[in-house]
């Protein structure tokens, strides 16, 4: 478990994490909270000639309200995020998704920007994110670039960043408007923890009772994290009752890339979403109504 | 014997805060001046042909001081052995070379090492050695690998044929002929991993000129170690010194001596500097054995009043590429003999197929076989029970081997020392309140809920054992164990072992057992195990032997300190010693308690030999070397509730509850976490463990997360409770727990579910259970109505 030789550069500010990465250009790697990369230079799976160390920038960690939105700097680890009052009570998904992340060891070292700008495609937070229609600013040599979360997972641990650019922060919408609530549920890899399938629901209930509006992020399932527009579509402004969210769910892997492995097939992933995004629908409705 | 105080007591675990606060000492923990590390490297295919192998560039980069290959072990470092050549049978046993020369035959099979100044520098060194490999066709399956048309692995075993060996009882064809019911049954038990905490590991520190060899190993049997380097690496047996300090867990997987150690100390006598090489955790998992991997074809006659009155198994195991040190006595004897289990079933016939597949070899894992053996009865019990509708807890009882007929002798050989299988299950289904849940689980299934019960009820045969039967067996080695008591002048006393835990908590119970005898304090008494140059001798730890055997060595040895102390003080009380009283540490006159001298003054008095009787040698050390005369035989009833998600597959364990009886207990603490350990293991081969290879050979669980090993929030609460028969057979009464939990605890859990998922008509599901091939199960047996629906086994699914 011996990395290759790497350089090793800790830059202090964004500007000078640029001319690191102009300097490194294609042989570097940015490092954030290593919960992915590390393992990986371990087992020689990257071998970057620089490792640009991101931990000691301090302007891309911290958590901010902006109107209506939860911004937070990339380098900022899940812990503080678990720990933000704002974050408990504006935008409880990402509470109750990244509560699901890893380990207590790697909630306090993996970060927000680590995780989204890794895509992994087993990954929680993506999940939350394309539901709830982040915008994730990312800097580069020319300037700042904002990309929304439903076109920023584009396949197997790529993103839509370019090689130039550093994910500096991510803008949550926040979900506290009345009538509506939210939902994590997946199903972990016994043996990594990962989401075999990760659901996240975001439902708006209406005066009636039936579905305003629901967002619904899918992981695990396929090569990147997507939504179940289908889904939602079919959702709207039916009641939320046990029979039409089944029915609604029932094509809630129509738009998912499947795969399958050793542990899951990819006809069981598909089930498993259907079924979890019923449980998550069914969850987030009952929390709108609290 | 008496039991006093301390044995018996829950003394905690003296090993403890050594372990706990990083002070152990582990084999990579050992630094030695001028050390040198080696890496090794290893075929990335699972069978290829080496056509051409180039170490000169790895040579080149600074700071390596060797690069070896196949071709330097040529007359300097043997073949690993077969340790295990079991008799009546016609064992083929093709070379295990420490390197490749021309052929690598699984994914990890050793080709080259590199020895460097440091790690790293090894193994960048690694990344530079050129092979080019040819690949050859792969088989992975035992039966497939015994099929007509296979690639063949070795030249020497035509077919892939390592072993076919037979034993029969009676006559269990014409049994099963007659029978009024027959039950038939395919079962796989899956590829395991080991997982010891620790990787395997070594540090050999050879002496020039003394033409010695220390050897720090990481391992469960170091006088084995020692006499196995001896014969592979070509050094007097008298000219090795073998430490094993502590060891991070062995499950089995750390008695062979591997490859990679034998490396080890060839490096050190090419470089003249010692040498470390330990294994990451990828390593571990494609170069250290793998347990388990058998399918069996089953068939249990019975009477339709439930009466079994027959069995055959044939079964089919895959040793993988090469015959490990005791591989081929695991599918064989430790597995078929204990077949029958708790059941008095006479007529019994089993044949065995070991193949070579190209795969990492297979050998001992937590139960060698009795978990298999467990297993297999256990499933076609209910399975059995399930065909003539009686419940599960009926069938045991009408089968049951009756409280009042031991010693008894199943299927024509194995003599179970003493048993309460009864008694047991009692306990067990009192605990779980069986009656309770059955009637809770008629009501839950009118919701559409599914929650199931199973029971294990398993006899094992452990104590590993009397040296004349492990002869008989084909076993390579003798199964005694020495013991050595020293009491010092200050009235201290030192323990030497042959047994060699790693785990096991053996440094507290010897010593309870120790202090109790002698009637010192338990803080008193030190335990030495792991070193060769201090322990006579020793056979190991492993077949839950360590307490059964080497306790009651130094139960032995204990009595002789006694006797000769109490030599000693008549003479010094001026009495005769059969007039001597030894009670709690003092020996007094009969009827003159104020008459006396305590084993301190004595030791003290050997120690000095100022004033010793006519004909008593000085110093107080007595040794015991103590061969038992059967194997002991635990046994117990587990009993497992769990509910399935029937959208998901998912199985919820709701109680565990373990009854076992494994004799008398030194340590209710230690015993309990041996059970809870045990159990762990065996829900994680019921519930999660599974070693996958692909199509191509490669290992595709080959880290921790793809392969799953249970951990906390994946384990229920284990509730134990025992009884307690003794062994009859042994002056202590011990009998043995470490493996009972995973003989006992897998079909607990399929068992369970099965039951759970019975109004869908599933008759079995193979393990691991994972959510998938459960809601595979389910949704089969629904579209194929509730009539019958049984899952083949979908190995590598």
């Amino acid at each position: 478990m011996y990395p290759t030789n790497f350089a090793y550069a800790a830059p202090t500010s964004l500007a000078d994490v640029i001319a690191q990465m102009q300097a490194a250009g294609d042989d570097g790697k940015l490092l954030a909270g290593g919960q992915s990369l590390i393992p990986m230079l371990k087992f020689r799976l990257a071998e970057p000639a620089t490792l640009i160390d991101l931990g000691r920038v301090q302007e891309l960690r911290g958590i901010r309200v902006d109107g209506n939105n939860i911004v937070i700097g990339a380098m900022t680890p899940y812990y503080q995020v678990l720990n933000s009052g704002e974050v408990q009570s504006r935008c409880p998904l990402l509470i109750q998704t990244i509560r699901q992340v890893g380990d207590p060891q790697v909630r306090t070292r993996g970060t927000v920007g680590g995780s989204l700008a890794h895509a992994d495609p087993a990954g929680d937070l993506p999940a939350a994110a394309v539901a709830l229609g982040a915008q994730l600013l990312a800097t580069g040599a020319s300037g700042n670039r904002l990309y929304d979360a439903s076109n920023f997972f584009q396949d197997v641990m790529t993103t839509a960043l370019e090689p130039s650019e550093v994910l500096t922060s991510v803008s949550f919408p926040a979900t506290d408007s009345p009538g509506t609530g939210t939902a994590y549920l997946k199903h972990r890899h016994p043996a990594s923890g990962y989401a075999v399938v990760g659901v996240a629901a975001i439902v708006t209930v209406g005066a009636d009772g039936n579905c305003q509006s629901a967002r619904i992020g899918i992981t695990g399932a396929g090569s990147h994290a997507t939504r179940a527009t289908a889904t939602e579509q079919a959702l709207a402004g039916r009641p939320l009752d046990a029979q039409s969210v089944a029915a609604a769910c029932a094509n809630a892997a129509s738009g998912v890339d499947l795969m399958g492995d050793s542990y899951a097939s990819s006809d069981f992933r598909a089930h498993l979403v259907q079924v979890l995004a019923q449980r998550a629908i069914m969850q987030a409705a009952q929390n709108a109504r609290r | 014997m008496s039991v006093s105080r301390l044995f018996g007591a829950t003394v905690k675990r003296r090993e403890d805060p050594r372990l706990i606060t990083g002070k152990g000492m582990y084999t990579d923990d050992f630094k030695l001046p001028g050390m040198l590390h080696m890496v090794i490297l290893r075929s990335p295919y699972a069978h290829a042909r080496i056509t051409s192998l180039d170490v000169s560039k790895a040579k080149q980069l600074p700071g390596v001081h060797a690069v070896l290959t196949g071709k330097d072990l040529a007359g300097k470092v043997n073949p690993i052995p077969t340790a295990w050549l079991i008799p009546n049978s016609d064992l083929k046993t093709p070379a295990y070379p420490a390197l490749a020369t021309d052929h690598v035959r699984y994914t990890g099979d050793a080709v080259a090492a590199v020895v460097a100044e440091t790690p790293a520098i090894a193994r960048d060194a690694r990344d530079l050695i050129e092979v080019n490999y040819e690949p050859l066709p792969v088989v992975t399956e035992t039966e497939k690998a015994l099929a007509a048309g296979a690639p063949q692995l070795h030249d020497d075993a035509p077919g892939n044929q390592a072993f076919h060996w037979s034993f029969a009882n009676g006559d269990a064809d014409g049994a099963i002929d007659t029978a009024e019911v027959v039950v038939r049954h395919r079962f796989v038990q899956q590829r395991l991993i080991p997982n010891a905490m620790e990787t395997r590991g070594a540090v050999a520190s050879w002496q020039p000129g003394a033409d010695e060899l220390t050897l720090y190993n990481t391992t469960q049997n170091p006088h084995i170690v020692r006499f196995l380097c001896s014969v592979i690496n070509n050094i007097p047996e008298n000219k090795i010194r073998v430490f094993a300090r502590d060891v991070g867990g062995g499950f089995g997987s750390k008695i062979p001596f591997y490859g990679g150690d034998a490396l080890t100390v060839f490096a050190s006598q090419v470089t003249g500097r010692p040498v470390k090489w330990i294994e990451d955790r990828h390593e571990n998992y494609l170069a250290t054995i793998h347990g388990r991997d058998q399918v069996t074809d089953v068939e249990l006659a019975a009477k339709r009043d439930g009466t079994m009155t027959g069995l055959r198994v044939k079964a089919y195991s895959n040793m993988g590429a090469y015959l490990s040190t005791a591989a081929p006595g695991v599918p064989t004897w430790l597995f078929a003999l204990i077949v029958p289990g708790c059941y008095t079933i006479q007529d019994y016939k089993c044949d065995v197929w070991g193949a070579f597949t190209n795969t990492t070899p297979t050998d001992a894992y937590r139960g060698a076989g009795r978990p298999e053996a467990a297993f297999l009865i256990e499933r076609m019990t209910d399975l059995l029970a399930g065909e003539l509708g009686m419940d599960p807890v009926d069938i045991r009882r009408k089968n049951f081997i009756p409280a009042d007929a031991f010693p008894y002798t199943s299927g024509g050989t194995l003599t179970y020392d003493s048993g309460n299988y009864q008694g047991t299950l009692d306990k067990a289904l009192e605990m779980a309140n069986y009656s309770g849940f059955r009637q809770q689980q008629q009501q839950l299934r009118q919701q559409g809920r599914y929650q199931g019960i199973g029971l294990s009820t398993y006899v094992e045969v452990c104590g590993l054992a009397p040296s004349p039967a492990a002869g008989a067996m084909g076993f390579q080695g003798g199964l005694w164990e020495p013991a050595t008591i020293r009491m010092l002048a200050t009235g201290k006393v030192v323990v030497l072992t042959g047994t060699s835990p790693h785990g096991q908590g053996e440094e507290t119970t010897f010593a309870q057992l120790v202090a109790d005898q002698l009637g010192v304090a338990v803080e008193d008494v030190d335990v030495v195990h792991g070193d060769t140059g201090a322990i006579p001798m020793g056979w190991g730890t492993y077949g839950s032997r360590s307490t059964a055997v080497g306790g009651t060595a130094i139960f032995k040895a204990t009595q002789k300190v006694i006797e000769k102390a109490k030599k000693i003080a008549a003479h010094l009380l001026e009495a005769a010693p059969d007039d001597i009283v030894f009670d709690s540490g003092t020996f007094h006159v009969q009827g003159s308690p104020d008459k006396s001298k305590t084993i301190q003054e004595i030791a003290l008095m050997a120690n000095l030999a100022w004033n010793m009787p006519e004909g008593v040698e000085p110093g107080l050390e007595e040794s015991s070397f103590h061969d038992p005369t059967n194997f002991t035989y635990p046994f117990g009833a587990h009993i497992c509730t769990v509910e399935v998600d029937p959208d998901t597959g998912e199985v919820k364990i709701l109680r565990y509850v373990a009854v076992d009886d494994v004799g008398v207990v030194v340590n209710p603490m230690i015993v309990d976490g041996q059970v809870h350990g045990g159990v762990a293991q065996g829900i994680g081969q019921a519930l999660y463990e599974h070693a996958i290879y692909d199509e191509a050979g490669q290992l595709i669980t080959g880290s921790m997360t793809d392969y799953a090993v249970p951990n906390m929030t994946q384990i229920p609460t284990v509730e134990t409770a025992r009884t307690e028969t003794p062994c009859p057979h042994n002056l202590t009464g011990i009998k043995g727990v470490g493996e009972t939990g995973t003989i006992a605890s897998s079909q607990a859990v399929v068992n369970a579910v099965v039951d759970a998922l019975s109004p869908l008509g599933i008759k079995h599901i193979d393990m691991p259970l994972t959510p998938e091939r459960v809601w595979k199960a389910m949704q089969a047996a629904k579209s194929a109505g509730s009539s019958s629906a049984s899952q083949p086994g979908q190995p590598g699914q």
